[in-house]
């Protein structure tokens, strides 16, 4: 047998050691196969998770206006401290980073409904005063309630006053009255003198 | 014109997009001068357009909300950090009404409270190829002159094709920002998830049309 056909048989009947060499370098292969679909499918599942806080920030940011253009004055924004490092300018957030801001805009979410909720109260509160107010208004002699209270604009206070001055004090006419709204831009119309 | 996208970009964010203009400056005026009146009268109605009220409400408009979502999702607080729109609406509320700055400045004001979609222009001859979006790398200039910033890694910038050249929905490079000599100036506006294509063209194409008025 020449070395040729030697070498012929020694490839389609490889030695058993060649074998178990082949094996191995197979086992690393797949090996390395499965570890790279683990962090491939570690990576598409973090993927999946920024683009789910995403989706839940735009929630919560929605949420979020909606309350402070609803109920503004009387509840104003306050700033929410973003995560370290990133005050200053924008940038890719990781998973981390946007869960952080998930939760702090979570937090700033659950204060406001809070406070609209406390503001609710507070201005059902007020209606009842005014209706007992004009119910009875000698029980509630010279009782202010500013219309803020009611949630109905800035200006304006609901007054028990007596009719005709003192005259409705000594005979006990009492009525409820609304001072005229906001001041004038220019002020009284007697300060500002003729034109 | 689209503007090309880092990779990675382009995967977290696939929403956000940058549109590209050009404007020939045609009118008499230099484009830091003053506005002519056909500019003032444009901004002077568009005072009259924004009331208190509207100012508070504005974040619950589409695209303005649209901009809050995104500032929040690129690591800016809108109640510190504003979006365009509410800037300008906030200096509309303060000097009571919408202060002329100069031929550009205003042209880019109108479109951005036409549209809700801000505008930002560069000096044509100081950008480099094509803009995009993309990270600034560790110790990068934010432009090409002697005494640029350096810009952190990581920041979101809108660049050329060798520079960044602005921080994305913050200050322009110096230097690269048009001046009184500047006849074309690049145009570029951010669109991102919930601003509808429309808005945006809308603005580019207003401020083009406004430069190019003759």
């Amino acid at each position: 047998m020449s070395n040729f056909e030697q070498s012929v048989i020694e490839r389609d009947d490889p030695a058993p050691g060649l074998t178990l060499m082949r094996g191995s370098s197979l086992a690393t292969v797949e090996h390395a196969d499965a570890r790279y679909a683990s962090v491939e499918l570690q990576q598409a599942a973090e993927r999946a998770a920024r683009v789910s806080l995403r989706a839940q920030i735009a929630r919560l940011e929605r949420e979020h206006s909606a309350i402070v253009a609803e109920r503004f004055p009387h509840i104003c924004p306050s700033p929410i401290a973003m995560p370290a490092g990133r005050e200053h300018g924008p940038a890719l957030l990781d998973l981390g980073e946007l869960e952080r801001v998930r939760d702090r805009l979570a937090g700033a979410v659950q204060e406001l409904r809070a406070r609209a909720l406390e503001r609710l109260e507070h201005e059902r509160r007020a209606r009842e005063q005014l209706q007992r107010m004009r119910l009875e208004p000698g029980r509630y002699k010279f009782a202010r309630l500013p219309v803020r209270d009611l949630g109905e604009g800035v200006c304006g206070v609901w007054e028990v006053r007596p009719r005709l001055g003192l005259i409705g004090m000594l005979a006990g006419w009492w009525e409820l009255k609304l001072s005229s709204g906001c001041p004038l831009p220019r002020g009284l119309r007697s300060m500002r003198g003729p034109g | 014109m689209l503007g090309w996208r880092a990779p990675e970009i382009e995967q977290e964010l696939p929403e956000l997009q940058l549109l590209i203009g050009e404007a020939q400056h045609a009118r008499a005026q230099p484009l830091t001068g003053a506005s002519p009146a056909d500019v003032r009268q444009r901004l002077s109605e568009l005072s009259d357009r924004f009331r208190g009220a509207r100012a508070v409400a504005i974040r619950r408009e589409p695209v303005p909300a649209a901009y809050r979502v995104f500032f929040r999702h690129i690591g800016l607080e809108p109640d510190t950090v504003r979006t365009p729109i509410e800037a300008a609406i906030l200096e509309r509320m303060v000097q009571g009404g919408f202060p002329s700055r100069g031929l550009l400045e205003d042209v880019l004001l109108v479109a951005l409270v036409d549209t809700g979609v801000p505008v930002w222009a560069l000096d044509a001859e100081a950008v480099d190829g094509q803009l995009g979006i993309r990270a600034s790398h560790d110790g990068e200039r934010l432009g090409r002159s002697a005494d640029a910033p350096v810009l952190p890694a990581g920041r979101l910038v809108v660049a050329d094709a060798s520079q960044a050249l602005a921080v994305l929905f913050g200050e322009l490079a110096p230097g690269h920002e048009p001046h009184s000599r500047t006849r074309c100036v690049k145009l570029f506006a951010v669109q991102v998830a919930g601003v509808p294509s429309v808005s945006a063209q809308e603005a580019l194409w207003g401020c083009r049309a406004a430069l190019q008025q003759r």
